[in-house]
Parts: C-alpha cells; sequence; structure tokens
C-alpha cells in the first residue's frame, strides 16, 4: 500500500494522511494508491502540511507497517527514548519498529 | 510589486547585455552579462566602456555572483550592477553590500519587504563594496 | 570570557527580527520550502525526523553559567526537558515548533547567544581547544582569533552562498584537541623566529564521504592580516569550488582537484590583492577581544588530592587535566554514562553544571567536541565536593577518552539524513565494556559512530570508527580502525564487510582482544594498531 507521510508547518510534527486531514498517528492513515502525487501537490500548495512524500506500507495486523525503518522511527518516536514516544506504555512497541 | 529596482540616478542601459566572450571581441557593446562561471576579471581591462553589468543567478544557491560584483567595485568599477534571475528579497541587502545597485528578479518583490530587508541591519561586521564602515572601525574611532 | 558590546547586541536583535520575519513569511505562505530551507538553515533550524530541530551555536565551545542555565530553560520551556551537546561544541534541541523559533532566539539573544550560521553553506560556527586559556601546553589562549573570526564570518555578504558549509578552527598548542586537520581551515596560532604571533594555515581537511587531511598552505600569517588572508582562502573557493556535484562541493575536493600549491597559488595572489582593499579590521581590536579572555584571580592552594575514597581518585585521574596554574586542574564533566545517549543532558543537569560552574571554575564551561562538558578553571582543593555533586547528579562517570567516552550521531533516531541508528552501538559498547570489565585495562581507545557517510560522528577519526549504512532498508554498519584526530591525524581503514547490529558490538571486542593481546608497553589500541597493522585484526574478525 501507498501511505503519505510529512510533517506539520508550524510544529513540525510528523503527520499521515488519513483520506481528509493530517493526523499523528499512522493507525490511521489510509492507502491513497496511484493519487499520491495530486493529494501532495493540493496539501503542500495549501500548505496543510511539509514537504509531504508517499512510503511504500504493508498493512500489518490491520495497520499500515512502513517497509523502511527510517518511517517506521518517524511514526512512533526515537527508539532510544520509549518514554517521549507515541506509545511509551507499551513494551511491544519497539518490535513494531525494528 | 516592482520588476526593477535601482538604486542608481543615471539613465538606464536600454539595450540588452552581450555574453562576456561577445563582449571581449565586439569593441562598441557597454553592457555585459556574467553567468556564474565567467571571470569577472576579464572584463577589468574594458571596465571604463562599460555601464551595464548584468550578473545573473540562475539559482539563488550559486553564490559566485557575489565575489564578481565585489572584484569589479575592486578595481574601480563605477557603472551599473545589476543582479537578474532567481533574485530573491533576503538576498538583496548582501547583494547590495557586494556592490550591486540593481535588482532584476524573475519573480517580483514586495516593496514593503524590499525596505525591511534593506533597513535590517543596524551596523555590519566586514568591510565590503558598500561604504559602510564596519563595528570594529567604529569601536575603534 | 567575551562580552556583547551595543554593536554586538544589536547584531543579534537585528537577526532575531529577521527570522521571525522570514519564518512569519514562510507561514503566510510568501515563502516557498525551497526558498525558506536556505533561509532556516542559516539559523540553524533544521526539519529532521520528528520535528523542526534548532542548533544553538557556542562560539569556540565556551559558555557562562547564566547562558547554560538559559539553554536549560530553553529545554524545559520549548522543548521536552533535554538538550543534545553535539561534535561542533554546539547544542542542539530535537523538538522545536517553527511558530516558536523566534522567541527561542530572543530567549537567546537576552544571554549574548543566537543560532547563526549554525548551519547552511556558509562559515559556521568557529571551533577551538576545549581547554584553550586553560591547558598547560599552550602558547597563548585561541579563542581572541576565534572570536575575531567569528565576527568576520557573521553575515560576511560575500559567502552565505558558499558551494557548501565551511568548518573553522584554532588551536594554539602543538597538542591538537580540536581536530584542527579535519577542518576546511584549521588555524594553529604560531611564534616564529622572531618572536612574533602568527597564524599557520592548514586548508582543506575533513571527514564526510572523502575524508581528507588538510595540508599546511603557509606556516606564519601575521597577525594584522589574519583576517584578509582568510578572506582570500574563502574567496578562491567561493569562485572556484565545485558547484556541480554536492559530495564534491566541500573545499578539500578544490584544494586536492587544483593541488595544494596551484590553491596556495591563486591564494596568494588574491591575498595580494586584498591586501590593497583596506579589510583587515584595526590591530587594536584584537587587542580589545584579548581583554575579555585574560586569567582570572587564581590562587594558590592545595597542589594534590586526598586519594582515600577510590572512586574518586579514579575520576580525578580519568577526568582532569593539568591546568597552566598548578593549584588548579581543568575537570571534565562525562556526559557518557554507561549505557546512556551520548551528549544528551536533561536541564536538571544543565542547571547543575550551571551552578557548579560559577561555585567552582570562574563562572565559565566548554562544551567538548567530544561531547562532554569541561569546568576550565577548578581549585584542586575544590574536587572532592565537585565530584560529590556530580556523581549524585550521574555526570560523574570517569571514562574520558576510554571506550565508553563514545561520540555518536543522533543517527537515524533523530536524523533525517542518517541511515542507521547510531545512539543504540554507543549504549551497547559502554554497557558491554563495563560488564565484562575492560574499560579499564584497554586504557585510551577514542571511538566514534557516524548513521551516516557525512561523519558528523567522525568515526574517520576514530582508534575505532563505526559507520552505519543502510543495506536494502537493515542497519549494517562498517567497522573501522586507525584513525586519529590529534596532532597525529591519520585516517581510520574499513576493515572489511560490514556487520549486524549485534554483530558489530561483537567486532569490537574482538578488535579489542587483538589489542589486547598484542600490544607491548605503554602502547595505546592506536600505536598497536600502526604497529602491527590491519591483518592480525582481520584475520580475528574474518578469518
Amino acid at each position: 500500500m501507498i501511505i503519505l507521510t510529512g510533517n506539520d508547518l508550524k510544529t513540525g510534527a510528523v503527520v499521515w494522511w488519513d483520506g481528509s486531514d493530517w493526523v499523528l498517528h499512522i493507525e490511521n492513515a489510509i492507502d491513497v494508491g496511484g493519487n499520491a502525487e495530486a493529494v501532495m501537490a493540493r496539501e503542500e500548495s495549501a500548505r496543510r502540511v511539509n514537504v509531504p512524500y508517499a512510503v511504500e506500507a504493508t498493512l500489518t495486523d490491520g495497520v499500515a507497517r512502513p517497509n523502511h525503518i527510517k518511517d517506521r522511527i518517524r511514526a512512533l518516536g526515537p527508539t532510544v527514548r520509549p518514554d517521549l514516544t507515541l506509545k511509551p506504555a507499551d513494551p511491544e512497541i519497539g518490535n513494531w519498529v525494528i | 510589486m516592482v520588476d526593477i529596482l535601482r538604486f542608481r540616478d543615471d539613465e538606464a542601459v536600454d539595450h540588452a547585455a552581450v555574453t562576456v566572450d561577445s563582449f571581449v571581441e565586439q569593441t562598441n557593446a557597454n553592457a555585459v552579462r556574467i553567468e556564474p562561471s565567467d571571470d569577472a576579471r576579464d572584463l577589468i581591462p574594458h571596465l571604463a566602456q562599460i555601464h551595464l553589468v548584468e550578473v545573473n543567478f540562475p539559482v539563488f544557491g550559486d553564490g559566485r555572483g557575489y565575489s564578481a560584483a565585489r572584484i569589479l567595485r575592486e578595481a574601480g568599477y563605477t557603472g551599473e550592477i545589476r543582479a537578474v534571475g532567481d533574485v530573491l528579497v533576503d538576498q538583496i541587502g548582501n547583494m547590495k553590500r557586494c556592490g550591486f545597485d540593481a535588482f532584476e528578479p524573475d519573480a517580483p518583490l514586495d516593496p514593503a519587504d524590499v525596505k525591511a530587508a534593506l533597513n535590517r541591519w543596524p551596523e555590519v561586521y566586514q568591510e565590503s563594496a558598500d561604504s559602510r564602515t564596519p563595528i570594529w572601525n567604529l569601536r575603534h574611532e | 570570557m567575551y562580552a556583547y558590546d551595543k554593536y554586538d547586541q544589536a547584531m543579534v536583535d537585528a537577526r532575531v527580527e529577521e527570522f521571525r520575519d522570514q519564518a512569519q513569511r514562510r507561514l503566510d505562505g510568501k515563502l516557498s520550502e525551497d526558498q525558506f530551507k536556505p533561509l532556516r538553515l542559516m539559523n540553524g533550524l533544521y526539519l529532521q525526523l520528528h520535528a523542526y530541530m534548532l542548533r544553538v551555536a557556542v562560539p569556540y565551545g565556551t559558555l557562562n553559567s547564566r547562558q547554560m542555565h538559559a539553554l536549560a530553560d530553553i529545554a524545559d520551556k520549548y522543548d521536552r526537558g533535554y538538550g543534545h551537546f553535539t561534535t561542533r561544541q554546539n547544542i542542539q534541541y530535537n523538538w522545536i515548533k517553527l511558530e516558536d523559533a523566534g522567541d527561542i532566539l530572543a530567549d537567546l539573544a537576552a544571554v549574548e547567544m543566537h543560532a547563526i550560521q549554525t548551519s547552511g553553506n556558509c562559515i559556521r560556527n568557529i571551533s577551538s581547544d576545549h581547554f584553550a586559556g586553560a591547558a598547560q601546553d599552550e602558547l597563548v589562549d585561541p579563542r581572541p582569533y576565534a572570536e575575531l573570526l567569528r565576527q568576520w564570518s557573521s553575515f560576511h555578504p560575500e559567502f552565505m552562498y558558499l558551494p557548501r558549509k565551511f568548518k573553522i578552527a584554532v588551536i594554539a598548542s602543538d597538542t591538537d584537541r580540536a581536530a584542527m586537520r579535519l577542518h576546511d581551515i584549521g588555524i594553529q596560532i604560531v611564534k616564529n623566529d622572531a618572536g612574533e604571533l602568527g597564524a599557520s594555515f592548514y586548508v582543506g581537511g575533513g571527514m564526510g564521504r572523502t575524508p581528507m587531511i588538510a595540508p599546511n598552505i603557509r606556516e606564519f600569517v601575521p597577525l594584522d592580516q589574519l583576517i584578509t588572508y582568510s578572506e582570500a582562502c574563502l574567496r578562491v573557493y567561493n569562485r572556484y569550488g565545485r558547484r556541480d556535484n554536492k559530495y564534491k562541493a566541500r573545499i578539500k575536493i578544490l584544494v586536492h582537484e587544483l593541488g595544494a600549491e596551484e590553491y596556495t597559488r591563486q591564494v596568494e595572489e588574491e591575498f595580494a590583492h586584498l591586501l590593497g582593499q583596506g579589510i583587515e579590521p584595526p590591530i587594536a581590536e584584537l587587542g580589545r577581544i584579548k581583554t575579555f579572555f585574560t586569567d582570572p584571580e587564581f590562587a594558590d592552594g592545595a597542589k594534590t588530592v586526598d586519594r582515600s575514597d577510590p572512586d574518586f581518585a579514579l575520576w580525578v585521574d580519568r577526568n582532569t587535566h593539568r591546568h597552566k596554574h598548578d593549584s588548579y586542574v581543568s575537570a571534565v564533566i562525562s556526559l557518557k554514562p554507561v549505557g546512556g545517549i551520548p551528549g544528551d543532558a536533561t536541564a536538571e543537569q544543565m542547571h547543575l553544571m550551571a551552578q557548579l560552574a560559577r561555585d567552582y571554575s570562574f563562572d565559565e564551561l566548554r562544551v567538548m567536541h567530544t561531547q562532554n562538558i569541561v569546568l576550565p578553571h577548578v581549585r584542586i582543593e575544590d574536587l572532592h565536593a565537585l565530584w560529590t555533586a556530580l556523581d549524585e547528579a550521574g555526570l560523574g562517570t570517569p571514562n574520558l577518552d576510554r571506550i565508553g567516552d563514545i561520540i555518536a550521531c543522533p543517527g537515524l533516531d533523530y536524523c533525517s539524513l542518517a541511515n542507521a541508528r547510531s545512539i543504540p552501538l554507543a549504549q551497547k559498547i559502554s554497557q558491554r565494556f563495563t560488564a565484562n570489565g575492560k574499560e579499564d585495562t584497554l586504557g585510551e581507545l577514542k571511538l566514534k559512530i557516524s548513521g551516516c557517510i557525512n561523519a558528523c560522528g567522525h568515526h574517520h577519526a576514530g582508534h575505532i570508527g563505526i559507520l552505519g549504512v543502510d543495506k536494502k532498508g537493515v542497519e549494517n554498519y562498517q567497522l573501522l580502525l586507525g584513525g586519529s584526530e590529534a596532532e597525529d591525524t591519520s585516517l581510520a581503514k574499513i576493515t572489511g564487510p560490514g556487520f549486524s547490529e549485534d554483530g558489530i558490538v561483537d567486532a569490537v571486542e574482538t578488535a579489542a582482544d587483538v589489542y589486547l593481546s598484542q600490544r607491548e608497553d605503554g602502547e595505546r589500541f592506536l600505536d598497536t594498531y600502526r604497529r602491527i597493522g590491519m591483518a592480525p585484526f582481520k584475520e580475528a574478525l574474518y578469518g
């Protein structure tokens, strides 16, 4: 599947495209299929997202899991600071990233 | 919005500038255009007959034109030096310090932004091609 | 240390307003990201993996307690309670909002700090010896020259769009603690036969994808021509440095392709021209700057410590450095706790270090390029009290220049350029060598880790270096041996095929064991490697 990501212009936070908005949690990312370029061009010019790009991902347990480790780290947070990730209470989350 | 910004009182040259190569061969031209890879020092023997040097910035990130302008001023050239191409408002302050006195950007500049940019710096640290006194000279006047 | 006058202050204040305006134009859509990027970078604002990252300049690594407190406050107020000290003697924050950047710069300006030119293709923060002004072996304090260069390079109108970034280091002793010859320009302040001070210029060093050791291009530039000569070096580079390929754009490639002799000839020609342009600052300016770097009021006192507490004695042996006054030492605060993140400090730790600098070090701190902090002037009789306070805060790790004192770039945990993570390796290696007790026996062993070819973790200069690469989406690590960033500068060589994350930790131990079994009396790891060469290590690693 192809999902879209970028950073929020004002806060810099990692965001994912859920079909109508840019959201923090990758669980809400949707497969944009062949529409990636069109959505990104429209959203960047509307300044709703900064430097968007398309990511190849695999649907795993109902959640898009990016194929590249870099985007999995982006989705969660630094592996060396679990307390600062989006899922600080989940002891297994490291396995999702690595 | 302004298309050409000139900080000179004289009449602007009204015909197209020629390349450095054709200028050196063609003795009657008085306007020449420098590309980033041209050597501004090739013009030094001919400065008396030049009224306009256009310095092209195909992309704003290529900073060779800043050195070109300063070299011309250091050689005593007093004619117009015009920055053309991908010239953005955040660059014109430094360009002016390097000796540019006209700007012809691909995308027109907002006059309010130009004014803010040119009035930004109360002082300057270094000597350059403008007449501003560096801070280290002010300290020891 | 240097204090701003009204001019310096007006310049940083103007910069705050300029950046506020630029950020607002970006938020308003008047600037595209492509246009905004070089502007924000020239102000140290990156877009990293998780957020904007702001790099704050610490000129030549020198700070006072008020500034360190302000850095801690910024970590608390705008970030997530910590900061990361870098190999350029700077500090960076990982979780910055673009909306806050102007306010942060204003808070910095209030304590005479800034983020000017901490990124971008311009002249970056000038680095120096972290023991400057304190070291027993220095000719003079190198920082006045670094400060003069800081002013010259700040907002230099001609050199804001160089082919690539540009890094300058200044030292003034034969012992190099600043990796001087691995800089675009390395300057050593020297004395000539007539007893006059001058600057010896090394140009064209660097790490990155094509590491090179800078050749000396001029042995003696008189101090009243220092800026003019620097300007000539930069102008030749700005005009002729390669712009067709960003990986060949550093000055080291220009010097290499032209040859040092031809580059030097061009610089000398430009220098001769510029001497007639009157661009040199008045020599009185150097005199004015020097008045800020005079010695504090040192007082005689105890010259030895009570060694009855072995933990304290170990820390004194490992983490203090000889001072020019025999009743003082420079004390290194390790930001490398076993299993910790190299270079990270919490706001509380920063506040504590600031307070300790005030209490014990004439209000001064230094950031080391090895990502530790120095209190440069500590009375020997105060050492026990200092150590006790540090130890309680987790800042008393006695591992300076040991295998646990690892330089590591942020790597793929934070950095958008990285190919692999660096920090987890540093954590595992420091834990491994503490657990197996070998850190003690290994002695001096400098280990440096970069998460990509850009070499922010100085892996080329490590006695042991590790380079993270991306192998079909999986992190892989190459091992390098034999680098040095000291006065015996050398570039490390790759041992062979790379290793997995766990494999590289084992490989480091294997290399360390080869050294332990082969070393002769008094040899460091690096000395043994230089004597026996790569072959025995290869044999043990891959044989």
